[in-house]
């Protein structure tokens, strides 16, 4: 008798020290998802602001204003465009 | 001797009056009693308030944000973009600084402690010290760790695209609520709906364990618009630059997928920096290309001479009579532009007569003519699901005098909005077929609503694109390359129910004319530096919109790329209305 109950004790410190690994490890899981998480939102806005960034910079109005001021390129005048036309080309 | 003293001692101790151990015995007793009842009440009565309270040392309710959708144009290029920024504000009694902190408060804020002071001092219960803010900006203002200072994390909308795609876009204002635009108009399916969260914090208030997720965060979904961005940005500078040289007092251009009636482009004059509205009136942030309308002239006349050869009424080559220009119904008289002898209906239409027009139309039914204008979509809104379309007005055909049905043929006593004139004219690009437009991306071709018979279809179609060649009002509106079809529009304005010496040039088209893929629709609201017939005025915009936006496309040419015979004036037709 005394033997089961002295297993049965055992058995419940070792179930009660699991416990508090499991929760231990749940907390320090549940910092690192915490973590992440900001992480992403933090990448998230990144994202929106690197992409706001990239279509500013790739405007229409921009691209052209660059093209014309600092690279001092211009549109060929109707004249000036020969259309290649022909085989399989569309 | 002595053990037995003791007991004696002890013996006489017991011997004590009982009614002191029962004395004793009931204050015990009441204690417990309290103490019982006490506990009773903590456990029982007073738990909720205990639980709470507990509970708010250790439990807290966090907002989980959710941003609002991006709008993009077709290809996914970003239109407007949400970015988190930070609100500062302070109830005005709790808010203490000292005048160190405030100075320095003012200078990470950009501004003066003086503004700041009067801020504060002019509120009576809570106040904003800085709005929208990069989270940076608040973070160091935080740092000065002052009283009563606390902020607010919102979301502020960036609109990259700015006064090039702020009409079709509009903004959004407090709370991310869409006010005008697309960002009204689709603000259920943008917005987020912020979750909330139940967390366990520790001493230093950082979050240890997730408890429950009360509500879950629904992020806004993105928006796609069938807007193409190169398009778009083409037909605003060319409509800028002839409203410019015209002086006119704003302008409108549109550009249509014929297909899959897409609007690829929509622009309008003046516009609006939707970044920085702080300056813009009211008036500039409408969408005049759908919100508003005008008496569109001449560019209605291929509608009705579609309802006549729809009916077999007349032929391509019927002759019609002009009258040297002037023509008498009942009691009033209209007039051409020009003097023109017999024409052929082909000719009504390239030279823009409005005798011939009314004479035709005055050979059908005024219901027969109403149901055609109609079914083309004129007197209904476009439905593209932006706000506050205008539907323009056709009124019934049972109110129509002949003068009225008359002057309807030639698009006076009618009023339309830009993209319902450009919509109809899939009527010609197809084969008769109305189709639904829509401002959101779409996948492939819709089907339309049979209007006019394939073969009519055709008969305009040829008919529109003799009014790009010599000898008709919009040799200006050539494309090198394409064939292109159209019709001009000069219509007088209404000022007070008077016609009044001030115009509007239009030009409505498409191109190639052999397989139509674009129709573009160009308004000029008063030009006002001489010229204001739509062929001169108009036609050039067309042209160069057109041109490029099918070189963009890759749009395959189906016309000789060079001889093309460049217009001079003597072939060009004037027209009015």
């Amino acid at each position: 008798m005394t033997r089961v109950n002295l297993l049965l004790l055992a058995i419940l410190v070792a179930f009660a020290l699991s416990l508090v690994t499991a929760r231990h490890q749940s907390r320090k899981l549940f910092v690192e998802l915490e973590r992440a998480q900001a992480d992403a939102r933090g990448f998230e806005t990144e994202y929106g602001k690197l992409s706001l960034e990239q279509s500013t910079w790739g405007m229409p109005a921009r691209i052209e204003k660059v093209a014309r001021e600092q690279l001092k390129m211009q549109l060929p005048d109707a004249g000036r465009i020969v259309v290649v036309s022909g085989g399989t080309v569309r | 001797m002595r053990r037995i003293a003791t007991k004696a001692t002890v013996k006489a101790a017991l011997k004590l009056p009982g009614s002191r151990a029962a004395i004793l015995f009931a204050l015990m007793a009441v204690s417990f009693a309290v103490l019982a009842s006490r506990a009773l009440y903590l456990q029982w009565l007073d738990n909720a308030f205990l639980q709470e309270r507990g509970a708010a040392r250790y439990s807290r309710e966090l907002e989980v944000p959710a941003h609002r959708g991006r709008i993009v144009d077709r290809f996914g290029n970003p239109l407007a973009i949400s970015t988190p920024v930070k609100s500062l504000w302070a109830f005005p009694q709790q808010f203490d600084a000292t005048p160190a902190q405030l100075a320095s408060l003012a200078r990470v804020l950009d501004t003066s402690a003086l503004a700041l002071k009067k801020r504060i001092a002019g509120a009576d219960d809570f106040v904003y010290l800085a709005k929208q803010v990069s989270p940076e900006t608040a973070e160091r203002a935080l740092a000065l760790k002052i009283r009563g200072l606390n902020d607010e994390n919102a979301y502020r909308r960036y609109y990259p695209g700015g006064e090039v795609t702020s009409q079709i876009i509009g903004f959004t204002g407090d709370h991310d609520a869409g006010q005008e635009g697309m960002e009204l108009a689709q603000q259920s399916w943008l917005a987020g709906i912020p979750g909330s969260r139940r967390v366990i914090v520790n001493r230093r208030g950082d979050v240890v364990e997730d408890v429950a997720s009360i509500r879950a965060p629904q992020e806004g979904r993105d928006l796609a618009l069938s807007i193409d961005s190169r398009l778009q940005y083409l037909a605003f500078r060319e409509l800028k630059k002839a409203v410019e040289a015209n002086k006119a007092r704003a302008g409108g251009l549109v550009i249509l997928d014929v297909n899959t009636g897409e609007i690829l482009a929509l622009a309008n004059l003046p516009t609006y920096n939707p970044n920085n509205r702080d300056r813009s009136s009211r008036d500039r942030m409408r969408n005049r290309a759908l919100t508003d309308v005008f008496e569109p002239g001449s560019t209605l006349k291929p509608f009705t001479i579609a309802a006549a050869l729809d009916i077999g009424k007349v032929r391509p080559d019927t002759l019609i009579d002009t009258n040297g220009g002037v023509m008498k119904i009942g009691s009033a008289t209209i007039h051409d532009a020009h003097r023109e002898g017999t024409l052929t209906v082909s000719q009504v239409i390239q030279k823009s007569s409005n005798i011939g027009a009314a004479k035709i139309a005055l050979s059908m039914s005024p219901n027969t003519m109403w149901r055609e204008l109609s079914e083309a979509g004129f007197g209904t809104m476009p439905r593209t699901g932006f706000p506050g379309e205008a539907s323009g007005r056709l009124r019934p055909a049972k109110s129509w005098k002949p003068i009225e049905q008359a002057t309807i043929s030639y698009g006076n006593g009618i009023s339309v909005n830009l993209v319902q004139l450009a919509r109809a004219y899939t009527l010609f690009a197809t084969d008769g077929e109305l189709k639904p437009i829509t401002l959101l991306k779409t996948d492939g071709a819709v089907i339309g609503h049979p209007v006019i018979k394939p073969k009519t279809a055709a008969e305009v179609r040829a008919m529109l694109e003799s009014v790009t060649q010599p000898g008709g009002t919009a040799p200006q509106a050539q494309v090198r390359g394409y064939r292109v079809a159209g019709k001009t529009g000069t219509a007088h304005k209404l000022e007070n129910h008077v016609y009044v010496n001030k115009y509007v040039a239009s030009f409505v088209g498409f191109a190639p004319v052999s397989n139509p893929r674009l129709i573009v629709a160009v308004m000029i609201d008063e030009p006002s530096t001489g010229d204001y017939y739509g062929g001169g005025v108009a036609g050039p915009v067309f042209s160069e919109v057109m041109g490029a936006a099918l070189r963009m496309l890759g749009v395959p040419t189906d016309a000789p790329v060079d001889n093309v015979k460049l217009p001079t004036d003597a072939d060009v037709v004037k027209e009015e209305t």
